[in-house]
C-alpha cells in the first residue's frame, strides 16, 4: 500500500475519532447547557432544603431558567444559604418573586421553582429572595399526618367511650 | 526455608531490574531531541497499523456492547417502570468503564501483540543489530514511532468506540424497544458531565495507551531470539497489559470518584 492512501487513512481515522468526540460533547453530555454563559447570582435562605443539590435546576413555570451554584449554612440563623446562578436571558424576574423547593415527581429530585411577584422592579446579581418555601419531608408530613388522625380518633372516642386514653 | 527466602529474593530481584531495563528503555526512545519532520511517515505508519487497522474490531465490538448494554439495562429498568432512564446507564456506563477497559483490551490484543511480534522477529532476524552496524539508532526509527503510535491511537479508538457503543444502545432501545427518544437522549444530557465523565474516560485510556504500548515495545525488544521466545513474549505482553489494565482501571476510578 503506498505512502499516499496510508496517510490519507490515517486521516480519515483522525476525523472519525473527531467527530465522535463531538458527539460525546454536545449530543451526549451537557457542554452545551449554561457553561460559562451570561448568568448572575441571587441568594436565597431556606429553612430546610430537603435533599436538594447543587447543580439543581431553577426553573420559572417549569421553563429552566439556571441552576444551583452553591449551597452553605448561615452560621447566626442556622438557615440554608442557597446561590441561584440565573441565565441572563432571564432577567426581568421580578424582585418580589417567591423561591419554594419542590420535588421532580414523586422519588425524583429536588429543584427550585420562582413563582413571579408583581414589584416592577427585577432582580439583580446579589440580590436575595426573601419569601421562601422549605423542602417538603416526606416524613414528617406523614408524622404530622399520623398525628392529626390519631386526635380526630381520640376526639371520636372521647364522646363515645373512655377509651381515649388508649389511642 | 532459606532456599524459599533466596527464591523470594531472586524473583523480586529479577522484577526490579526488570522495571528498571524496562524504564531506561521508555526513556531512551521518547526523551531525545525532536528532530526534522522526516520521521513523520514512520509515524503514519505505525498509526495505520495499530490505529486504522484496529478499527473493524473496535467498531464491530463497540455496537455489541452497546446493544447489549442496551438490552440488560432495558429489561432491569423496566421492572422499576423507568425505561426512561436507559440513555443514562449506557452513557454513563460506556463512558465511565466500558469504552476505555474494552477497547485497551482489544488493542493489546490487536494492537499490542502485533508490535510484540514485529519487533522480536527483527530482533531475531538481527535487523536491529544491522541497523546499528548502519549508524541508524533503532530506538529512534523503530522504537520511538510505534510508541508513539500507540499512545496516540489508543484515546482515539476509545472515543470511537464509545460514540457508537451510545449509537447501538440507541438502537436496541429506542428504535427496537420504544423507548421514547427524547427522554433517552435529554436524560443521557442532563447526567452526563463532559469533564467528569468524557474527559476523564479519555485520560484513563491515554494511561492504558502508555502502558500497552511499552509493554508491547519493551517485550518485543527484550524476547529471546528465538521462534520459542517471540512466542512466550507476545503472550507475556497480552497477559500482562490486560491484568495491567484492569488494575489500573481500578486504581484510576478509585482516584477519580476521590475527586483527585
Amino acid at each position: 500500500m503506498g505512502q499516499k492512501s496510508i496517510e490519507t487513512l490515517v486521516g480519515f481515522f483522525i476525523l472519525l475519532a473527531i467527530a465522535g468526540l463531538v458527539m460525546l460533547a454536545f449530543q451526549v453530555s451537557n457542554l452545551t447547557t449554561y457553561q460559562g454563559s451570561d448568568t448572575y447570582d441571587v441568594k436565597a435562605q431556606f429553612d430546610n432544603i430537603g435533599d436538594l443539590k447543587v447543580r439543581a435546576p431553577v426553573t420559572v413555570a417549569g421553563v429552566k431558567v439556571g441552576q444551583v451554584a452553591s449551597i452553605s449554612l448561615d452560621p447566626k440563623n442556622y438557615r440554608a444559604t442557597v446561590t441561584l446562578r440565573l441565565d441572563r436571558s432571564a432577567n426581568n424576574i421580578p424582585n418580589d418573586s417567591s423561591a419554594s423547593i419542590l420535588t421532580a415527581g414523586l422519588l425524583g429530585s429536588n429543584y427550585i421553582s420562582l413563582a413571579p411577584g408583581f414589584a416592577e422592579q427585577f432582580l439583580k446579581s446579589g440580590d436575595s429572595i426573601s419569601e421562601t418555601h422549605s423542602a417538603i419531608i416526606l416524613e414528617q408530613m406523614i408524622g404530622q399526618l399520623l398525628f392529626s388522625v390519631n386526635k380526630d380518633k381520640s376526639a371520636d372516642t372521647d364522646s363515645g367511650t373512655n377509651d381515649a386514653s388508649k389511642s | 526455608m532459606i532456599a524459599f527466602v533466596q527464591r523470594v529474593g531472586r524473583v523480586g530481584l529479577s522484577i526490579c531490574t526488570e522495571l528498571g531495563s524496562a524504564s531506561f528503555f521508555l526513556s531512551k526512545s521518547v526523551w531525545r531531541k525532536p528532530r526534522s519532520g522526516q520521521k513523520l511517515h514512520l509515524l503514519a505508519h505505525t498509526l495505520f497499523n495499530s490505529g486504522v487497522l484496529s478499527l473493524p474490531i473496535i467498531i464491530v465490538s463497540a455496537l455489541f456492547i452497546g446493544m447489549v448494554v442496551g438490552l440488560q439495562g432495558f429489561n432491569i429498568l423496566n421492572k422499576f417502570s423507568v425505561t426512561s432512564e436507559l440513555g443514562q446507564m449506557v452513557a454513563l456506563s460506556v463512558v465511565r468503564e466500558l469504552g476505555p477497559v474494552v477497547t485497551a483490551l482489544l488493542f493489546a490484543g490487536r494492537a499490542g501483540s502485533a508490535l510484540t511480534a514485529e519487533i522480536g522477529l527483527m530482533k531475531a532476524t538481527e535487523q536491529l543489530d544491522a541497523m546499528e552496524m548502519m549508524g541508524v539508532d533503532p530506538l529512534g526509527r523503530i522504537m520511538l514511532p510505534r510508541l508513539l503510535g500507540g499512545f496516540i491511537s489508543l484515546p482515539l479508538l476509545t472515543i470511537i468506540f464509545c460514540a457508537i457503543a451510545i449509537w447501538g444502545g440507541d438502537l436496541i432501545g429506542v428504535r427496537w424497544l420504544g423507548v421514547d427518544a427524547g427522554a433517552f437522549w435529554s436524560n443521557m444530557q442532563s447526567s452526563v458531565d463532559f469533564r467528569l465523565d468524557v474527559i476523564n474516560g479519555i485520560i484513563k485510556s491515554a494511561v492504558f495507551g502508555v502502558v500497552i504500548t511499552w509493554m508491547a515495545v519493551y517485550q518485543g525488544a527484550s524476547a529471546i531470539p528465538t521462534a520459542e521466545g517471540i512466542s512466550h513474549a507476545t503472550t507475556r505482553t497480552v497477559v500482562y497489559s490486560s491484568l495491567i489494565v484492569l488494575g489500573l482501571d481500578f486504581v484510576l476510578t478509585a482516584m477519580m470518584m476521590g475527586g483527585w
